[in-house]
Formats: C-alpha cells, sequence, structure tokens
C-alpha cells in the first residue's frame, strides 16, 4: 500500500502550498476590501469580535484569525485570536 | 438585444486576449454576429491571436477620433463571416482614447452587433476602466494563484464603482473564468482550488480552461483556439464556457482532481 501511493505520488511527501495560499488570500483581501470601501462579511465580523474583545482585553487586530471551511453539507466559521500572555 | 461583454483581469498574461477569441468565434459559430474589440492600445495582440495583422488599416483611435468610419477599421474574419475584429492602435498613446468618442462608437457598435468583446488591457488604470466602462457583463480572467486572484478582487470592485451600470445604480453581471488550470500541480496541492477561488472572489463560475500546449499552438498560426482545434480540451471548454453566457445549462466539467481521489482511496490526506 505505501508503496503504490509513493508511486502515485512521489511529490506528496513535500506539504501542499495550495491551503497556505487560500488562508493569506482571505485576510488579506479582507484587509483590502476594508481599504477599497469593498464589503465583505469576513472583515465586518473580523471588527465587530474585535471590538467585543478589545472592551475586555487589548489585543491588536492582527490577532484575531477569522476562518471559513466550505463543506459538503454545511460550512464552518472558526474564529480564533491570539491572547497575550 | 446586444451585449457589451469585457474581458478583463487586473493582472497580464493571464488568458485574456486568448479567451476574448476564443469566446468571440465560439459566439459567432452559434450564429450570433459578435465583433471583438481590442482595447490593448499600444500594445495591440488581438489581431495577431485573431490572423489578421496584416489586415490592419484603421483602427480604434482612428474611429473614436473621427479619423475613420466603422465600417473601413472593422475586419471580417476569413473563416466566421459573423465574426469581426476591431483593432486597436499599435502606434499611438493610450491617452489617446477619448471617453466621447469611445461612447459615440459604442452606440454605433451596439446597433449593429448581438456581442461586443472587449479585450482589456492589463492594470487597473484608465484603459482597463474605459474597457469596462460600458459593460454589460464582464468575464473575470483569473489564473488559479494567489497574485491573480487578489487583483482580480481588485477588478471586481472597479466593476461595482467605475462603469456606467455601477454610475446608474446598476450592476455589471459578472463571470469567473478560470484559465491555465494545471491539474497535475491541483493533484498535488499546489495550486488554488477552483472552490477556494470561488469562495474567495464570489463571483459565479463561467467555466475552467485547462493549461494547454493547443493555446500556443492556435496562437501561432493566428487562429482562436476553438477554430484551430475544436476537440482540444481548451476549446470544449471555451465552447461550454460560450453556451453558459448563451443562458444554457451546460454541466460545470470541471478538470477533475484526480490525484486528490487517490489519496482519498489510500487514505492519504486530501490535499
Ligand atoms: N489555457 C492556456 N494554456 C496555456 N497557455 C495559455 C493558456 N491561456 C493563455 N496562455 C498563454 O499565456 C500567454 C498570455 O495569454 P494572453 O495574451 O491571452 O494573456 P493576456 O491576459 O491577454 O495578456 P496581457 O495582459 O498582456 O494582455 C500567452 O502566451 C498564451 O499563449
Ligand atoms: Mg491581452
Amino acid at each position: 500500500m505505501n508503496l503504490l501511493k509513493r508511486w502515485w505520488k512521489p511529490r506528496e511527501l513535500e506539504p501542499s502550498t495550495a491551503p497556505v495560499a487560500r488562508e493569506r488570500l482571505q485576510v488579506l483581501l479582507s484587509h483590502e476590501r476594508g481599504a477599497t470601501g469593498q464589503s465583505n462579511l469576513l472583515s465586518l465580523i473580523k471588527e465587530d469580535v474585535l471590538a467585543a474583545i478589545k472592551r475586555h482585553i487589548s489585543i491588536p487586530s492582527e490577532a484575531v484569525h477569522v476562518k471559513v471551511e466550505r463543506r459538503k453539507a454545511i460550512s464552518t466559521m472558526r474564529i480564533s485570536l491570539d491572547l497575550p500572555k | 438585444m446586444s451585449k457589451v461583454i469585457v474581458v478583463t483581469s487586473g493582472k497580464g498574461g493571464v488568458g485574456k486576449t486568448t479567451t476574448t477569441a476564443a469566446l468571440g468565434s465560439a459566439l459567432a459559430m452559434h450564429g450570433k454576429s459578435v465583433v471583438v474589440v481590442d482595447f490593448d492600445v499600444g500594445l495591440r495582440n488581438l489581431d495577431l491571436i485573431m490572423g489578421a495583422e496584416r489586415r490592419v488599416v484603421y483602427d480604434l483611435i482612428n474611429v473614436t477620433q473621427n479619423q475613420a468610419k466603422l465600417h473601413q477599421a472593422l475586419i471580417r474574419d476569413k473563416r466566421l463571416e459573423n465574426l469581426w475584429l476591431l483593432p486597436a492602435s499599435q502606434t499611438r498613446d493610450k491617452d489617446s482614447l477619448n471617453e466621447k468618442g469611445l461612447g459615440r462608437l459604442m452606440k454605433e457598435l451596439k446597433a449593429q452587433f448581438d456581442f461586443i468583446i472587449c479585450d482589456s488591457p492589463a492594470g487597473i488604470e484608465r484603459g482597463a476602466i474605459l474597457a469596462m466602462r460600458h459593460a454589460d457583463e464582464a468575464v473575470i480572467v483569473t489564473n488559479p494563484e494567489v497574485s491573480s486572484v487578489r487583483d482580480s478582487d481588485r477588478i471586481i470592485g472597479l466593476l461595482d464603482s467605475k462603469t456606467e451600470k455601477a454610475e446608474k445604480g446598476g450592476k455589471v453581471e459578472k463571470h469567473l473564468l478560470i484559465t491555465r488550470y494545471d491539474q497535475s500541480r491541483a493533484g498535488r496541492g499546489d495550486m488554488l482550488k477552483i472552490d477556494d477561488v470561488l469562495e474567495i472572489l464570489l463571483v459565479p463560475l463561467l467555466g475552467v480552461i485547462p493549461e494547454s500546449e493547443q493555446v500556443l499552438r492556435a496562437s501561432n498560426i493566428g487562429q482562436p483556439v476553438t477554430l484551430a482545434n475544436p476537440m482540444s480540451a481548451p476549446a470544449r471548454a471555451y465552447s461550454d464556457a460560450a453556451r453558459r453566457l448563451l443562458g444554457e445549462a451546460v454541466a460545470m466539467n470541471v478538470p477533475h482532481e484526480r490525484y486528490n481521489l487517490i489519496s482519498r482511496i489510500f487514505g492519504g490526506r486530501a490535499a
């Protein structure tokens, strides 16, 4: 099985890079759309979350990550924060 | 009813001119009267891709500046009698295109053709904006890689703000065309997936054109790929896209992610 797998996908030994591209784009475009006045659900939510957190602790805006993942039946939105020590 | 369609991208070299020629000829093969208009003033290329470079006498600038009549500048395709080309100027500066003259020209074209397909120059400056200015619909050409997707996002913003339609409170209908899609890279997980691009840009998919040497071969002999080799993968993908533009419901035949399937079967991580 392992041999076969290697034979089929010799390069898979290196991690795939597309998921990183996708994430970078999502983050970047939510910023840029804000700057050019395009509305974007992600950046709106991100700002709201940031505002809510900031009422309690002070964190920079880079500390909020909003990620949407599309699955077959549903999509999930994951919001994570980098908390200061 | 005539329709103005701009083929645009922001980023250069992603396949706008190839797409303009291929979609234009595919629509003409469906019996529509079509004119493809080269807006890349100073860097015209559509004439070469259409194989009409030696027949150019007058151009877009001459017509907008009243130095020539439209019928003097239009070049009829040698293969399809209802397909025409309006070339760009090669010698003039791109600032010589003026908005008033362009408005007049578009009106005249609309009276004569079912489809007016505008091949936009790269960039987000004046030239690209003039190309999209009168559009009813836009085909946004995107390669599945980060810089192209980012630039497409900018273009979407401009379509929503700088077009006549947008200024009148309407909306340019947008279609996403993913080109130069490379199956083997997608399989390795090194190319953005179609779904990823759609999810990021939120524009409905018009089609996926595979990366293919047939595109280069067609350009060598000065024929749109849909005419040069109609049975090739890119030609079929372009014909399907053209049918979708005509409102037909054509099943989306995305070049499948074969290696992905294999990795799933063998329990690997789905890239
Ligand atoms: N599906 C494809 N497969 C392989 N090569 C392609 C494909 N589409 C376009 N190309 C190649 O990419 C190059 C750029 O294509 P094209 O001139 O259509 O892009 P463009 O967006 O019009 O460029 P510009 O921004 O300079 O006007 C050409 O060499 C063309 O042959
Ligand atoms: Mg071009």
